[in-house]
């Protein structure tokens, strides 16, 4: 599917695409930016699709990339998921986002409230009705809120229940080498909202320990000045869920790590090698750990691995040579273990690399940081809202070497 | 009831049917109908045979149908121009709806039809459009002129568009602002003439910065970008730009994050960098770009590319970051590889440890090219941080002992560096590297290996037949092993001539008789003729000192950096080249720029963007006051169109105060002579035979000249001024590829042509040369007056250095004044403007002082004799068209003179004093 905003540039730019594409053997490893005689092509990949912008004059490339990625976003937000038959099912939809979002190479909407005022997602109700009546899913008005000074949130709205979530979500990252040191820690944390309150609300939220954050950036609606000055977000939410704020922690506090992994591993000619890995939890302040997933990528010449674990399952893909133990949640009294026997192509040239492990896990109830919500004040409204702090921390990209 | 019912359609009489379904009566069915035709189109099928049919379902009232007939009309316009004329009624009467939506649906597709007889009628509504009173139509029209410019470029700024656009950038709705910004800039960009369409003045900036906070994401994109191009007036402007940009690295969207370190590194330059600003900033400015590498992959790649050039500029930034650009095992190869560059720029003693054994960790990584780049990366960390040297080498045996291919060649050729960096220090694993002989099999690693061997010979028992052994598929290898293979027998010979006799003979008619290829004949007829010849010599040559490699390879050369640095976030940056390189169709940012060096040509396009970014680096402390006099003018850093020519940077300098006091005060006579400064030098050539040159000085050490040492000094011969140059190369290799390059100075010193020394300069040679200088560059003041910066660029590297020319050469021949004008201009200067000097112990009279001041066109005008005094009035003439009035008094038997001069300039006097002193002593 193509569309063009500035003049009409003819598909076989995309050959350049192909051919980078044949190169190389991991979708995920083909460069964002390539250069071709007279266009440049920037593209995002994103579930099983990629996503290419042709370009002809020198534009800043992030700019191109954070504007694919919010088609993506606007995608997966109008038809619940993004992928290639959904896209082709909603085509005429997709083509009209596509018009509102962009002109002459200008972003036009991209907040997807507003975008929802213009072209209402699909729902099977209103299609059908749509079939009935005729109407079409374009809003003939303009969308109200589209150039207020409060972009984000259309006016007008109307909540029974008024309710205000937020999701305090802390990922780890991680590298762990062989010893079981941690070479290199931090944690990507994010507050996402879910806010359903009728008029025009003023949220103000602090923390108990602001001091925490090394790095933060704010959805447009938090004012900066009152952080900068008093450390509070204070904003007017935009309406249903997004993200508030992401942060970022590590490069000067330490990180607790909150899982360990003994693990032993060995590849022999004869009679195929060995595995012996377990699972344990650390510094969760008595919280489970759960969700406990281990992926091994194996060298090419394991052929197969037969192993016994004391809890979870376990699988080997001899295509992939990816080796998934699903540990499923912690029993500090019970800590689980996996081993056995891996069988190595008989001939095959020595290992010469060590695999490493890939770890998820998520644990509820605790921010591991030790970030902890103080109060949410709503100013400009008379009722009271519902109001509730979720804190999850998960396994970001961690990894264990072997 | 999904949409995909569309795509598949009969195949036969497709069209017909879809004709037919478009004039249906049924408001539905025509619906359906657009709507296939849109799949078809879509996935690329041609459809503009319906294009009569379509156009007539335009006139409707249902908005959905009306869309999709425009994003139609927006496709096949262009090729059926006669009939997109039909549509243009009801484009008109659309942009008059009340609907604020239609009106401005309707201007933005009239825009994206690229049809001329089209674009006439656009003319009238975008005009109205422009002063809508609904900002969202506003901004609609806004872009509406950048695509207008687009097709017609001409049309926009007759018709006053530009106008109009300027005044959007007042508008009280941000988003308004910020399309206008970004439709002006895509106008900049696109302009042929080079020249900034609109001005930036502190009020607009002013404007801009308020926008700023309340527009959108993109927006703010655009309004950074543009406040790049901007140069802040003054330290204080700088400075309050800065802290209004500065919450911008809060934002959540990478594109913004990135534009804001832009300005921020940009404007940086200006401000004094012990500021407690800079500081604090340089703190503030590491966590956003940490964050970035923790979003999709394909922000860390840009931001990594953008990274690595922030390093090189301001390594202080990032230095404590070393852990996040840690690879992790699933990130992409793309960002592995660029991961790797930045922790080899960041490595230092501090942080070598933990850096290694990362190295260590990918070597034993399945992927094959960043294996290698791993390996050869532990060899840049022992160049680099010396202290870590020994380490390095330790590791890089334990990865030779993995016996892995590919890991051991590219160890090899790393050791061959590290060799070159600490000659005799570690030669004790070479009998390891030689077990691993066999299974080299890229020519590179086997070059290496072969210079290893060459090199130390004398400590490799069997080195003969190490080489013999390769020697018996000399034909086979390539180019590079036959070189490097022929020079180490030779080595080997010179080292060991008793056994090896044979050895070297065999070589060398294999190189010089049974090759094919020029080099390496060549070179074997060197070899053959210094041997026979003069073994001694041969010693000389072959197994002498080498030079010592430098630490860091492949940094950017600093001019380029610099103009990279500019252009943060946007493509170069993610190139690591300008823009003028890649992008099309800028032809004339690129055409502007000979016109303002004049030096090399094409040949040395180095050095010619040294002149295009007039940005000199910092490397050299003596340039130091250099940086900041550009940094006061980055915009034509940014964009060299910007400043079409040097005249602009002329007025702006120090110098003005020279030039129009001089105008001012002797207004006659400078009338008269100012046109003919050039001419009347030609017309009176009066040769002068023994005017003063001064000794030739020291300008460039072989030490820091890389083994260049330069020696010159400043002659005016014919009315032409000349740079004397004295080149000789002390260093071991060739030196080619000679250029020059003037800073701006005080008088407008270039050359007239480039520096031409004969190619190659060898070794231990030496040339004189001589080039003319014309006063007709760039001026810019320097300090002292007289100081010239000077940049020589050969095939080893770019040097500079300072040199002071000597004021007697601006003087011009035409520097004799009238009588009476003397009187009177001497009259006229006022006496705050008179400078008295006393020239020491010469011994000359009168007459003898007259005639060595007339041979350097200092013309006496008159003389007396005052109380047995002899007063002698001068006048000279500078290039620039300073005149300079002297008096000079010298008592018979006095060895003393005092010299009294006035002039309107008197920034010009202690020159003249010392331009009298040296000529008279001579």
């Amino acid at each position: 599917m193509e569309k063009h905003w500035k003049s009409v540039v003819s598909r076989s730019v995309c050959d350049y695409f192909f051919e980078q594409q044949r190169k190389i053997n991991n979708p995920e490893d083909i460069p964002p930016v390539i250069a071709t005689p007279h266009y440049y092509l920037i593209s995002i990949y994103r579930s099983n699709m990629y996503f290419v912008a042709v370009c002809m004059t020198e534009v800043p490339p992030l700019f191109v990339i954070e504007f694919l990625h919010r088609v993506v976003e606007t995608f997966d937000d109008y038809f619940s998921e993004c992928t290639e038959s959904i896209i082709k099912e909603n085509y005429v939809v997709v083509y009209e986002l596509l018009d509102e979002m962009l002109d002459n190479g200008f972003p036009l909407a991209t907040e997807s409230n507003v975008l929802k005022e213009l072209i209402k997602p699909p729902t099977i109700l209103r299609t059908i009705a749509n079939t009935v009546t005729g109407k079409s899913n374009v809003s003939a008005t303009l969308p109200t809120g589209q150039l207020s000074n409060v972009p984000w949130r259309r006016t007008g709205v109307k909540y029974t229940n008024n309710e205000a979530y937020f999701d305090v979500v802390e990922e780890v990252d991680a590298i762990i080498d062989k010893a079981g040191s941690t070479v290199f820690a931090e944690i990507q944390g994010y507050i996402d909202c879910c806010i359903k309150l009728s008029g025009m609300p003023d949220l103000s939220l602090s923390f108990m320990n602001p001091r925490l954050f090394d790095d933060v950036s704010f959805h447009p609606c938090v004012r900066f000045k009152r952080w900068e000055a008093e450390r509070i977000l204070s904003f007017i939410p935009p309406d249903g869920n997004f993200r508030l704020m992401s942060y970022h922690i590590g490069s000067q506090s330490v990180v607790g790590i909150p899982i360990y992994i003994r693990h032993n591993i060995s590849f022999k000619d004869i009679g195929g090698g060995r595995v012996d890995i377990t699972v344990g939890p650390r510094q969760t302040v008595g919280r489970t750990v759960e969700n406990v997933v281990l992926e091994i990528p194996m060298p090419k010449s394991v052929l197969n691995c037969i192993l016994n674990p004391s809890q979870g399952k376990y699988s080997f893909d001899p295509v992939t040579k990816i080796l998934v133990w699903d540990v499923g949640r912690i029993d500090i009294s019970k800590v689980p273990n996996i081993r056995g026997t891996i069988n190595v192509q008989a001939g095959a040239p020595l290992i010469e690399s060590n695999p490493s492990i890939n770890v998820k896990f998520t644990i509820n109830q605790l921010a591991v940081s030790g970030l902890k919500v103080n109060r949410l004040d709503m100013y400009g409204e008379k009722y009271k809202p519902f109001k509730g702090v979720k804190y999850i921390t998960k396994a970001g990209k961690f990894q264990i070497r072997m | 009831m999904t949409d995909s019912k569309y795509f598949t359609t009969t195949k036969k009489g497709e069209i017909f049917e879809l004709k037919s379904e478009l004039n249906s009566d049924k408001k539905e069915k025509k619906k359906e109908a657009v709507k296939k035709v849109i799949a078809s189109m879509t996935v690329g099928k041609d459809v503009s045979a319906l294009f009569p049919d379509v156009v007539n379902c335009m006139q409707t009232d249902n908005l959905e149908l009306k869309k999709l007939v425009y994003l139609y009309l927006m496709n096949y316009a262009k090729s059926h121009p006669d009939m997109a004329i039909m549509a243009v009624n009801t484009f008109v009467k659309d942009c008059e709806d009340t609907n604020p939506l239609i009106r401005a649906l309707a201007v933005r597709t009239m825009g994206c039809i690229r049809v001329d007889k089209i674009t006439e009628y656009l003319c009238e509504p975008l005009r109205k459009c422009l002063k809508d009173e609904d900002p969202y139509v506003r901004k609609t029209a806004a872009v509406c002129v950048a695509k207008l410019y687009d097709i017609n470029a001409q049309l926009v700024e007759d018709q006053g568009f530009l106008d109009q656009l300027k005044d959007l950038l007042s508008d009280s709705n941000p988003m308004v602002v910020a399309n206008a910004v970004a439709a002006l800039s895509e106008m900049n960009e696109t302009n042929i003439s080079g020249s900034m369409l609109i001005e930036m003045n502190s009020q607009t900036i002013n404007k801009l910065l308020t926008a700023l906070n309340e527009c959108t994401e993109w927006g703010q994109v655009f309004i950074l970008d543009s406040l790049a191009n901007y140069s802040p007036k003054d330290d204080r402007e700088a400075l309050s730009i800065c802290e209004r940009i500065t919450p911008r690295l809060a934002h959540a969207n990478a594109a913004v994050v990135l534009s804001a370190v832009k300005v921020l590194m940009k404007f940086m330059e200006i401000l004094p960098s012990d500021s407690d600003f800079v500081s604090t900033l340089t703190k503030k400015l590491a966590p956003p770009l940490v964050t970035l590498l923790s979003s999709e992959p394909e922000v860390q790649y840009v931001a990594l590319r953008n990274i690595n050039l922030i390093v090189q500029k301001r390594p202080d930034i990032l230095k404590q970051e070393m852990k996040v650009f840690f690879v992790k095992y699933n990130d992409p190869i793309y960002v592995k590889l660029e991961k790797l560059d930045i922790m080899i720029r960041l490595a230092s003693q501090a942080n070598i440890a933990q850096v290694l054994s990362e190295l260590k960790e990918y070597a034993t990584e399945v992927d094959v090219d960043f294996v290698r780049k791993a390996v050869r990366a532990i060899g840049r960390c022992a160049i680099k941080v010396e202290q870590s040297a020994e380490r390095c080498v330790s590791t890089l045996l334990d990865l030779i002992q993995t016996k892995v291919n590919y890991v051991v060649q590219e160890a090899i050729v790393v050791i061959k560096d590290i060799f070159r960096k600490y000659p005799n220090k570690y030669e004790s694993i070479i009998s390891t590297l030689c077990e691993n002989l066999d299974t080299l099999d890229e020519p590179e690693a086997r070059a290496s290996m072969i210079w290893i061997i060459g090199e130390y010979a004398e400590r490799i028992d069997n080195a003969d037949e190490l080489l013999e052994s390769f020697l018996e598929g000399f034909q086979d290898e390539n180019t590079q092993v036959q070189l490097q293979l022929l020079t180490a027998i030779v080595k080997l010979f010179l080292k060991r001539p008793s056994d090896t006799q044979q050895l070297v003979q065999q070589v060398l008619s294999l190189a010089t008789q049974d090759s094919d290829n020029p080099d390496l004949r060549d070179r074997g007829f060197i070899y053959w003729r210094l041997l026979s010849t003069d073994p001694a010599a041969a010693k000389e040559v072959v197994l002498a000192e080498k030079p010592l490699i430098s630490e860091e390879t492949d940094l950017l050369e600093p001019t380029l950096l610099d103009e990279l640095i500019c252009h943060i976030s946007s493509l170069a940056s993610v190139y690591h080249k300008p823009p003028s390189a890649f992008v099309e169709g800028r032809p004339g940012l690129r055409k502007s720029l000979p016109a303002r060096n004049d030096i090399g040509g094409s040949s040395i396009p180095a050095v010619v963007t040294t002149s295009q970014a007039a940005i000199i680096p910092s490397q050299e402390s003596l340039i130091g006051d250099l940086l900041s006099m550009d940094l006061s003018a980055p915009p034509t850093t940014y964009n060299p169109a910007t400043a079409p020519s040097p005249s602009v940077d002329l007025l702006a300098s120090g110098i003005e105060s020279l030039l129009t006091s001089d105008l001012n005060s002797v207004p006659a006579t400078s009338a008269a002579s100012q046109s003919s400064i050039g001419l009347i030098g030609d017309i009176f050539s009066v040769p002068t035979p023994s005017s003063y040159v001064p000794p030739k000085q020291i300008w460039l050490t072989a030490e820091s000249g890389k083994g260049l040492e330069i020696t010159g000094t400043f002659s005016r011969k014919n009315g032409i001024i000349n740079m004397e140059f004295l080149f000789k190369n002390k260093a071991m290799q060739p030196m080619i590829g000679f250029a020059i390059q003037l800073n701006k100075n005080s008088f407008g010193l270039t050359p007239q042509r480039p520096l031409q020394v004969v190619n190659p300069l060898i070794p231990g040679g030496s040339q004189e040369v001589s080039l003319p200088l014309s006063t007709t560059g760039a001026v810019q003041r320097m300090e002292p007056l007289t100081s010239l910066q000077v940049a020589i660029k050969n095939s080893i590297d770019v040097f500079y250095f300072a040199c002071i020319v000597p004021m007697n050469v601006f003087f011009v021949e035409d520097g004799q004044m009238d009588k009476r004008l003397f009187l009177s201009t001497w009259k006229d200067i006022p006496a705050q403007n008179e400078m008295q000097y006393t020239i020491q112990n010469i011994l000359c009279n009168a007459e003898v002082v007259a005639q060595k001041m007339t041979q350097n066109n200092v013309f006496t005008i008159a003389k007396r004799n005052v109380e047995s005094q002899d007063m002698l009035y001068q006048s000279l003439k500078l290039t620039n068209g300073i005149w300079v009035l002297n008096e000079l008094k010298i008592q018979p038997g006095n060895p003393n003179i005092t010299l009294s001069l006035k002039t309107q300039a008197l920034d010009v006097a202690p020159g003249i004093y010392q331009a009298y002193e040296a000529i008279l002593r001579n």
